[in-house]
């Protein structure tokens, strides 16, 4: 905190005394509000939702890692056969970006799951499948919407960033003997995912705020949750208020957690 | 096997439907996208040029519209901005009002937006080379002519391609208004495959739509970048 009070303070040359007591009044104004908001809200509901809450929290987050984990191995092929890839990968690989990019998440998702869903029942061998008692419930739709949606956003990074390696360094591994699969593991592939990486943080975030678009399809996420204690209870704000804090302190963990991994991985400095 | 007719313009089929939520769509779009550009210059000069407290609050605007999913953002602005509306006419002593569905969406779009605007045009001014701006105010001017005459300007073209990311963002967003009932594209589509239960059908034609005015937009953007960008020496 003190390093961003001195990064503000330097330009206009303000004392610091005086900037940080503005931010001690803005922090009192803002448990004000927080007080207010505990004291005069009605949170009688919350013990009794407490489990539930806990367990869309959960889902929240399996949400959230499953689709960014599945997503970024779609994500680096699809970047890969952007760059070099052969022109019957080439094509349909940015066509998928460029589609899925171009339309809403929310259509997506309903598309899968009303669309793909209404039809699946239709088809015999689908109903005797392994698969069908997964493809009865509704978390596989969102899962794969949200994945789909990540593959197409980071694999547009990944693209950028197989084709922002400098060239030397694959020429240079080409000049040691190597063949073009181990330059890719050995030299491509790493660069590649060391430019990559700073964006994944942000990306990562933008996943996490897409997630609560998988309530709209009955999966009972964190939002789901809320959904209920809204209709239940016939409260307006007071579940609304707690849903953007909670999502507000996954943010800030998100955010922390990659800048801990950033801040590990060596770099040259500018 | 599949039944085109459903996509007919004139009642029996939907197509008429689907057109007036994509204008629908359109309207909210450009108009949220407009206000969230106005709130962005606004809020780019507060972080710059504000005060400690306003920097602050303008910190804590877009740290918390960006930490936040947008669509419950737009549940609460929704909410917490037709009430905070009526409760202000009712002490002026006027009724309660419908807030059209159309404001209240342009609002909600218009407020999110805003957080992005003001970290584009804060990075678009910080990158204009500062000699200009002194040479601005060497020659004496005020500083809302610098602002006009210098630093919208020459601003511009540093922030175009982030304000045509916004753009594309806007017309995506407006569907999560379909989750507050609003008639756009989205939710009309939804009404029209429930209806008819030709569910991929309408699905599809909703995703043809929104990809039309995404590409149409791109070549918009290509066409509007080249022409920002004459005059700048070409990179590399």
């Amino acid at each position: 905190m003190s390093a961003v009070a001195s990064a503000t303070a330097a330009p206009d040359q303000a004392p610091t005394r005086r900037l940080q007591t503005h931010r001690v009044i803005l922090v009192l104004v803002a448990l004000a509000l927080i007080g207010m908001a505990i004291a005069f809200g009605r949170w009688d509901w919350l013990p009794r939702y407490g489990p539930r809450l806990w367990s869309g929290l959960l889902m929240t987050l399996a949400m959230l890692a499953g689709s960014a984990c599945l997503g970024f191995l779609l994500a680096v092929p699809l970047g890969l056969v952007q760059v070099t890839g052969p022109v019957w990968l080439k094509v349909p690989a940015q066509a998928f970006c460029t589609v899925i990019r171009g339309t809403p998440l929310l259509l997506q998702l309903w598309l899968l799951y009303y669309g793909l869903g209404s039809l699946f029942p239709s088809i015999p061998e689908i109903r005797t499948s392994f698969l069908w008692p997964y493809l009865r419930e509704a978390w596989p739709y969102g899962l794969a919407a949200l994945t789909i949606s990540f593959a197409a956003y980071e694999g547009e990074v990944m693209r950028g960033a197989f084709a922002g390696v400098p060239a030397g360094e694959l020429q240079a591994a080409r000049a040691f003997g190597m063949s073009r699969g181990q330059t890719l593991r050995r030299i491509w592939l790493p660069r590649a995912l060391h430019r990559a990486l700073p964006t994944l943080s942000g990306e990562t975030v933008l996943q996490l705020k897409s997630t609560p678009l998988v309530a709209t399809i009955t999966v009972v996420d964190l939002y789901g949750v809320i959904s209920r204690v809204r209709q239940e209870t016939y409260l307006v704000y007071e579940p609304l208020l707690l849903l953007a804090a909670i999502y507000m302190i996954l943010t800030a963990i998100l955010v922390l957690v990659f800048r801990f991994f950033e801040n590990r991985i060596p770099t040259r400095g500018h | 096997m599949i039944d085109w007719s459903l996509l007919a313009l004139d009642p029996p089929g939907w197509g008429g439907v689907l057109l007036q939520g994509l204008f629908a769509t359109l309207q909210i779009a450009i108009g949220g996208y407009l206000l969230g550009a106005v709130i962005g210059i606004f809020g780019a000069l507060g972080k710059l040029y504000g005060g400690p407290v306003t920097r602050d609050l303008m910190e804590v605007y877009t740290t918390i519209v960006r930490a936040v999913p947008e669509l419950i953002l737009i549940l609460i602005l929704y909410y917490a901005g037709t009430d905070l509306l009526n409760q202000l006419l009712g002490l002026v002593g006027w009724g309660p009002v419908d807030i059209s569905g159309l404001a209240a969406g342009i609002f909600v779009i218009g407020v999110v937006q805003g957080a992005y605007s003001t970290e584009v045009i804060r990075g678009a001014i910080k990158a204009i080379p500062p000699g200009q701006l002194e040479a601005a105010r060497a020659f004496g001017f005020s500083p809302a002519t610098v602002l006009r005459r210098i630093t919208i300007p020459a601003m511009l073209p540093y922030a175009i391609p982030g304000l045509a990311n916004l753009w594309l963002i806007a017309t995506k967003d407006t569907a999560l208004l379909a989750v507050v009932g609003f008639s756009e594209l989205t939710l009309v589509t939804r009404q029209a495959a429930g209806t008819t239960k030709s569910y991929m059908l309408f699905f599809l034609a909703a995703g043809a739509l929104y990809l039309a005015v995404t590409l149409i937009s791109n070549a918009v953007i290509g066409m509007v970048e080249r022409r920002s960008r004459r005059g700048f020496a070409r990179p590399g």
